[in-house]
């Protein structure tokens, strides 16, 4: 099996009074698929908040071996982790350029910049026809490919996307997992929260499904695909 | 012609309203920037810059020439902006905006009182930044000193523009005040991107304060009031998150005022400030969001 390169073990978090995370442990080994699965308000999406540091948190959480539990979302970002959030992130006002830039900020190598932009322009081709357009005046689709893009710029060793299918057409969200997947073939480990199990299962090798801030069940993403009985209790299809 | 109208007159009127507006555009500019970063209007900002004019008096009168004494004041500005930011702000960083309010009020009277204890009262005065001679342009006799003031209102403004438009950090600090949690996901220490605008405001606000002080025959420690008033009357009037609103409603406020000053008998000099007020009310009745300011839009 593969290094660990992520590793959260009995993490917890809260958001005032509330906590929503009682104690979550999970692993992403280099180059994997993760997808994290469950109904809403089980703890998904602040799992990955838990990760990047943008949530009050508790628990072990190791990166590449060193620790990321007291880091902030920008120590935890230059670590090599790209998070994509939830409602996308893009700053609208800005133009595609310049969310782009924004992407490789942490970065001084001006040259491989600029490479890496034009290979991320060639995986979102509609991203380099508005290049010059303010973020907001892209379509929901775009502004996902844009989010993706600029994450990508940061050269991640891992990349949290949160709900990238959300209020997308299937047309759009097929083409923004394909691309997923695309990056993944490539090395890029992935975790991954989604809805829509169905999709989240099939572009990943691993699963989990958590359940009021706990993991309930977690296995080959293959193995819970066919599993009737985590597919009506916790998966809902 | 029905009357003979002075276009002269008019010309002239106009030069001296873009110099006051022009001065009231650097600390509107530095309102609007802190404006954009968190959603407050820093009410100490007019003293903020009263006290870097102080600063840039003393330089002066230990021997500096003004110009000297302007840069290191910026500069020196700059710094204490920054340490404001740290010291007063950062701990109420998410704190409602009243409460920030309240410590923008707290840091008016903290800035005012130190100045009155630092430099005592007695009657000061900074040397003409510019030639007080008359300049002929186009068979118009202009002041100096006027065009001067307007450009190095505008250089300042320009300068700002360019930092914000074309470097790294100025992105980093636009994508900062837009959208602090995305910004904060790409690796941008957001909180410094903070202190930046505050040391930046401040460094504005020295400026207006020193572009100031040379046109009166003496200042005290109320310098800067009325010139905050006017200032944020051009900020409103271009619209209060719009930078570029900031300085061409700042610049057409001093032209309006001065030529009501000019033309209307019955206000003059005196009403200057109720002007001021009725702009702002006029604008917040009829078009909240100003000139070129966007009107918020929350998507759900």
């Amino acid at each position: 099996m593969p290094k660990a390169l992520l590793e959260l073990e009995d993490v917890t978090a809260r958001y005032g009074p509330v906590t929503a995370l009682h104690g979550v442990s999970l692993t992403v080994a280099e180059g994997e698929a993760v997808a994290v699965l469950g109904a809403n308000g089980a703890g998904k999406t602040t799992t990955l908040r838990a990760i990047s540091g943008a949530v009050k948190r508790g628990g072990r959480l190791a990166f590449e071996g060193k620790s990321i539990a007291r880091s902030s979302p920008e120590a935890v970002a230059r670590a090599g982790i790209a998070h994509v959030p939830e409602g996308r992130g893009t700053l609208t006002e800005l133009t595609v350029r310049e969310n782009l830039r924004l992407g490789a900020y942490t970065r001084r190598d001006r040259a491989a910049i600029k490479e890496d932009e034009e290979r991320v322009l060639g995986y979102f081709p509609p991203l380099r026809e508005r290049r010059d357009q303010r973020a907001g005046t892209l379509s929901g689709g775009e502004q996902q490919m844009l989010a993706l893009a600029r994450a990508l710029l940061l050269r991640p060793r891992l990349l949290l996307l949160d709900e990238p299918s959300l209020g997308l057409a299937p047309l759009v969200v097929a083409e923004i997992f394909r691309i997923v997947g695309e990056l993944n073939d490539e090395g890029l480990a992935v975790l991954v929260v989604e809805q829509n199990a169905a999709l989240a299962l099939e572009a990943s090798s691993r699963a989990y499904v958590l359940e009021v801030g706990k993991v309930a069940v977690e296995g080959e993403s293959a193995v819970l695909r066919r599993d009737e009985s985590v597919r009506r209790s916790y998966l809902g299809y | 012609m029905l009357f003979a109208f002075d276009w002269t007159q008019l010309a002239q009127q106009v030069v001296i309203g873009l110099a006051s507006g022009g001065v009231w555009a650097t600390l509107a500019v530095a309102l609007v920037l802190i404006y954009r970063s968190t959603g407050v209007v820093n009410f100490a900002q007019g003293e903020m810059a009263m006290f870097s004019t102080f600063i840039a008096w003393s330089l002066v009168h230990h021997g500096l020439s003004y110009w000297a004494a302007f840069f290191l004041t910026v500069a020196i500005s700059f710094v204490g902006g920054v340490g404001i930011e740290r010291v007063v702000i950062k701990p109420v960083e998410r704190a409602p905006v009243l409460t920030v309010v309240i410590v923008t009020l707290g840091l008016f009277f903290l800035v005012n009182g130190a100045a009155r204890w630092i430099w005592s009262p007695e009657v000061r005065s900074l040397p003409n930044a510019f030639s007080t001679r008359p300049i002929d342009v186009a068979g118009v006799a202009f002041s100096i000193q006027d065009l001067g003031t307007i450009a190095v209102s505008l250089g300042a403004v320009v300068l700002l523009w360019l930092f914000f438009r074309f470097t790294k950090l100025g992105l980093a600090s636009r994508a900062a005040a837009v959208n602090p949690e995305a910004t904060r996901l790409v690796g941008v220490r957001v909180s410094w991107m903070l202190a930046l605008g505050w040391g930046l405001a401040a460094a504005m606000g020295a400026v207006s304060g020193m572009l100031t002080a040379p046109a009166l025959a003496s200042f005290d420690q109320n310098l800067m009031q009325p010139v905050l008033l006017y200032a944020f009357a051009g900020a409103v009037l271009g619209g209060l998150d719009s930078p570029l609103g900031a300085v061409v409603g700042s610049l057409l406020l001093g032209v309006l005022i001065n030529l009501i000053g000019t033309y209307v008998n019955w206000i003059g000099t005196d009403l200057r400030l109720p002007v001021a007020l009725a702009v702002i009310l006029g604008v917040l009745l009829v078009r909240p969001a100003g000139l070129f300011g966007r009107e918020a839009v929350t998507r759900v």
